[in-house]
C-alpha cells in the first residue's frame, strides 16, 4: 500500500499541479499571476514526461564509458529529450508573455485582467 | 533533390528567418529578401504537390535513408523523426506557401512606415516554418514543437504594433490560448507515449486500443486543436488577434489557424481512425460544434462597427462550415454505403472550403487593411464614398464579399453547395443552419459596402487615392483566384481536394509509411 503511493507520487503531484495551474489561470486577476499559472501547468507537464521516462534501477542513456551492467538496462532517452525541448520552448513563451505584460502595463496602467478590456464586442 | 523536398520546405524559410535580421536598418532589402524566400518556397510547394499527387505519400527520414529498422535488437519501430506528406498535407502546405507569398508581397508597402521591419519579416517566415512543419510532420512531438513555433511567431506578430496597447492585449490573449492548448497537446502526447512507447502517428494509430487513457488523450487533443482553430466556445481570441495583426500577416495567420484544423482532422482520421466504435459520436460533436460556430460567429459579426473585427467574426463563422463538412464525413466513416453516397463529398466540401476561405478571407482582410492604410481608421461610421477613390480595392472587395456569401460563380459557392447538399442528407437541420448563415453573411457585407464604399464622400478623405501597387497586385491575384476557383471548381476538386480526402480516408496507406515498411 505504502509502496503504491510512493510509485504513483509523481503522478499525484502532476494532478495537483495541473489543478493549481488551471485555478490560477482561471481565477486570478493579475496578469503576472496568470503567466505564473501557465508556468505551473508547464511544470506539471514536464514532471509528467520525466516521471514517464523513469525506470527504477536503470542507467542514464549515455553510451560513452557506460558500466558493464548498463547494457540493456538503460532508460529510453526520448522523454528526457522531450522535456528539454519543452523547457526551452517554455522559456520563450514566458519571456514573450512577460514582455506583453510589461507593454500592457505601460499602456493601460494596470495588470488587472478585468480592466484590460479595450477589445470587446 | 526531389526526395529532399519535405526537408527543404522547412529549411529554406528557416534560413530566411534567421538571415533577415542581418538586414537591420534596410527595410526595403528585408522586404525583398522575404519576398524572394517565400517565392522559392512557393515553387518548392508546387513541386511537392505535383510529386505527391503523382507518386503518392512521400516519406522523409531525418538522419537515415529509410524509416525501417534502427534499433540494434531487431525491434522494428520508427525512432527517428519522420516527415510523412500525403495529399492532405501537401494541400495544406500549398495553401501556406501561397498565402505567405501573397502576405509578403502585400506587406512590402503596407507596413513600410513602421519600424523594426527586419523582425517583422523574420517572424513572418518563422510563422510559415511553423505551419509547414505542422502539416508535413508524421511525428506527434514534432507537431507540438511546430505548433509552438507558429504560436509564438503568430502572437509576436499580433503584438507587432506595440505602440498600441490593444495590440499587446490581443497578443497576450492569443499567446495564453496557444500556450495552454499546446501544453495540453504535450500532456496527451505524454499519455500516448507512456502507453505505446512511440511518437510516430502512423505507428501509434496501429497500436491504439482505445482504453480510458486513450479517450482522455483524444478529448484533450480534440479540445486543444478546436481551441486553436477558433471553434465555439473558445473563439474569443480570434477577433482580437485578426483585428490587431497587420493585414499582410492575416493570410498567414489564417493558414496557421487552419493548420490546427488540419491537426484536428489528422488526429480524428489518422491517429484514432482505427477506433471504429466511437468516432461517429466524435463526428456528431464536430458537426454540432460546426453549426454553433457558424451561427454564433455570424450573429456576432452583424453588430460590429470595426470593419476588420466584423470580418474576423466571419472567419469564425466560416470555420464552422469546414467543421460541419468534415464532421459529417467523420460521422459516417464506418458506414461504407453512406460514406460513398455523401460522406466523401461532405469532406471534399469541408476541405475545399479551407482553401476557398483562406483565399477570400485574406482578400477581404486585405481590403480592410487597405481602407485602414488610406483612412487611418477602422470605424465603418467614419468612412464613406471611397468607391470612386479606390477602384481596385472596391472591385477586390466586391469579389471577396460575393465569394464569402456563396454567390455563384465565385469560389465560396462551389464548396458551400457541396456542404449544403451533403449535410442535408445527414440531417436537414444542419443544412438549414448553413444556408441561414450564408444569408446573414451577405447582409453584413452589404452593410460594409454601403457604409465604406458608397454614400456621400467624407471631407477628410478628399485627397486620398488608391493604395500602392504591391498591395493592389496582391489583392488582384487573390480576386483572380476567387473567380478561377469558382469557374473551374472541378479542376481543383479533382487535382487537389479529392486526393486530400482520399488520403484522410485511406488509413491503411498512411499506416504503412507509403509502402516503405
Amino acid at each position: 500500500m505504502n509502496n503504491m503511493i510512493l510509485v504513483n507520487l509523481p503522478f499525484i503531484v502532476v494532478a495537483l499541479l495541473l489543478a493549481v495551474g488551471f485555478y490560477t489561470i482561471g481565477f486570478k486577476r493579475n496578469l503576472i499571476k496568470v503567466v505564473i499559472g501557465i508556468e505551473i501547468l508547464e511544470g506539471a507537464v514536464n514532471l509528467f514526461l520525466i516521471a514517464l521516462g523513469y525506470v527504477k534501477g536503470a542507467y542514464a542513456p549515455i553510451y560513452t564509458m557506460a558500466p558493464k551492467d548498463a547494457v540493456n538496462n538503460m532508460v529510453l532517452p526520448t522523454p528526457q529529450a522531450l522535456t528539454l525541448t519543452s523547457i526551452v520552448i517554455g522559456v520563450a513563451v514566458s519571456a514573450l508573455m512577460l514582455a506583453f505584460a510589461v507593454n500592457i502595463y505601460h499602456h493601460y496602467g494596470t495588470l488587472d485582467v478585468t480592466k484590460i478590456r479595450r477589445l470587446r464586442g | 533533390m526531389i526526395e529532399h523536398l519535405p526537408a527543404l520546405m522547412i529549411a529554406i524559410p528557416l534560413f530566411g528567418a534567421f538571415t533577415t535580421p542581418l538586414l537591420k536598418g534596410k527595410p526595403r532589402a528585408a522586404a525583398l529578401w522575404a519576398l524572394a524566400i517565400t517565392a522559392v518556397t512557393l515553387g518548392l510547394g508546387t513541386l511537392l504537390v505535383r510529386e505527391v499527387t503523382a507518386g503518392g505519400t512521400m516519406i522523409y527520414v531525418f538522419g537515415a535513408d529509410s524509416p525501417g529498422l534502427v534499433l540494434p535488437s531487431g525491434y522494428r519501430v520508427p525512432v527517428r523523426i519522420i516527415f510523412e506528406v500525403d495529399a492532405m498535407g501537401a494541400f495544406m502546405a500549398l495553401s501556406a506557401v501561397l498565402m505567405s507569398f501573397i502576405g509578403a508581397m502585400y506587406s512590402h508597402s503596407h507596413v513600410e512606415r513602421e519600424s523594426g521591419l527586419e523582425k517583422y519579416y523574420s517572424l513572418l517566415l518563422l510563422l510559415e516554418v511553423g505551419i509547414l512543419g505542422m502539416v508535413l510532420t508524421g511525428d506527434l512531438f514534432n507537431l507540438f514543437v511546430f505548433l509552438e513555433i507558429a504560436g509564438i511567431a503568430g502572437s509576436a506578430l499580433v503584438g507587432f504594433r506595440n505602440y498600441r496597447g490593444e495590440a499587446s492585449e490581443a497578443g497576450i490573449k492569443y499567446l495564453i490560448v496557444s500556450a495552454v492548448a499546446s501544453l495540453m497537446v504535450l500532456f496527451s502526447i505524454g499519455l500516448l507515449y507512456g502507453q505505446y512507447g512511440n511518437l510516430n502517428i502512423a505507428y501509434l494509430s496501429r497500436q491504439i486500443g482505445f482504453n480510458t487513457v486513450d479517450m482522455i488523450a483524444l478529448g484533450l487533443l480534440f479540445a486543444s486543436f478546436a481551441m486553436k482553430c477558433g471553434s465555439v466556445p473558445t473563439h474569443h481570441w480570434v477577433p482580437d488577434a485578426y483585428t490587431e495583426v497587420p493585414a499582410g500577416i492575416n493570410p498567414t495567420l489564417l493558414v496557421a489557424t487552419y493548420a490546427s484544423l488540419y491537426a484536428l482532422f489528422r488526429v480524428s482520421f489518422s491517429l484514432f481512425g482505427e477506433v471504429t466504435l466511437s468516432m461517429s459520436s466524435v463526428g456528431w460533436i464536430m458537426s454540432i460544434l460546426g453549426v454553433l460556430t457558424m451561427f454564433i460567429g455570424v450573429t456576432m459579426a452583424l453588430v460590429q462597427k470595426d470593419v476588420k473585427r466584423l470580418m474576423s467574426y466571419h472567419a469564425i463563422s466560416q470555420t464552422g462550415y469546414m467543421l460541419l463538412g468534415v464532421g459529417v464525413g467523420l460521422t459516417v466513416l464506418n458506414d461504407p454505403a453512406k460514406l460513398a453516397a455523401f460522406g466523401r463529398d461532405a469532406m471534399a466540401g469541408g476541405i475545399f472550403h479551407i482553401i476557398n476561405h483562406i483565399i477570400y478571407k485574406s482578400l477581404l482582410l486585405m481590403t480592410a487593411g487597405a481602407l485602414f492604410y488610406v483612412t487611418k481608421t477602422r470605424n465603418l461610421n467614419e468612412m464613406g464614398g471611397l468607391a470612386r477613390k479606390m477602384p481596385y480595392t472596391t472591385i477586390a472587395f466586391i469579389v471577396g464579399a460575393a465569394a464569402i456569401s456563396g454567390i455563384p460563380p465565385f469560389n465560396g459557392f462551389a464548396s458551400k453547395f457541396l456542404i449544403y447538399e451533403t449535410s442535408y442528407q445527414l440531417n436537414p437541420l444542419l443544412a438549414i443552419f448553413a444556408m441561414v448563415t450564408s444569408v446573414l453573411t451577405l447582409a453584413s457585407f452589404i452593410k460594409v459596402f454601403a457604409s465604406a464604399f458608397l454614400g456621400p464622400p467624407v471631407k477628410e478623405y478628399e485627397s486620398v487615392g488608391e493604395v500602392p501597387k504591391p498591395m493592389v497586385a496582391a489583392m488582384l491575384i487573390l480576386a483572380a483566384l476567387c473567380i478561377l476557383f469558382g469557374l473551374f471548381p472541378n479542376v481543383v476538386l479533382d487535382k487537389l481536394v479529392y486526393p486530400a480526402v482520399d488520403a484522410l480516408l485511406n488509413l491503411g496507406g498512411y499506416q504503412t509509411w507509403g509502402g516503405v515498411l
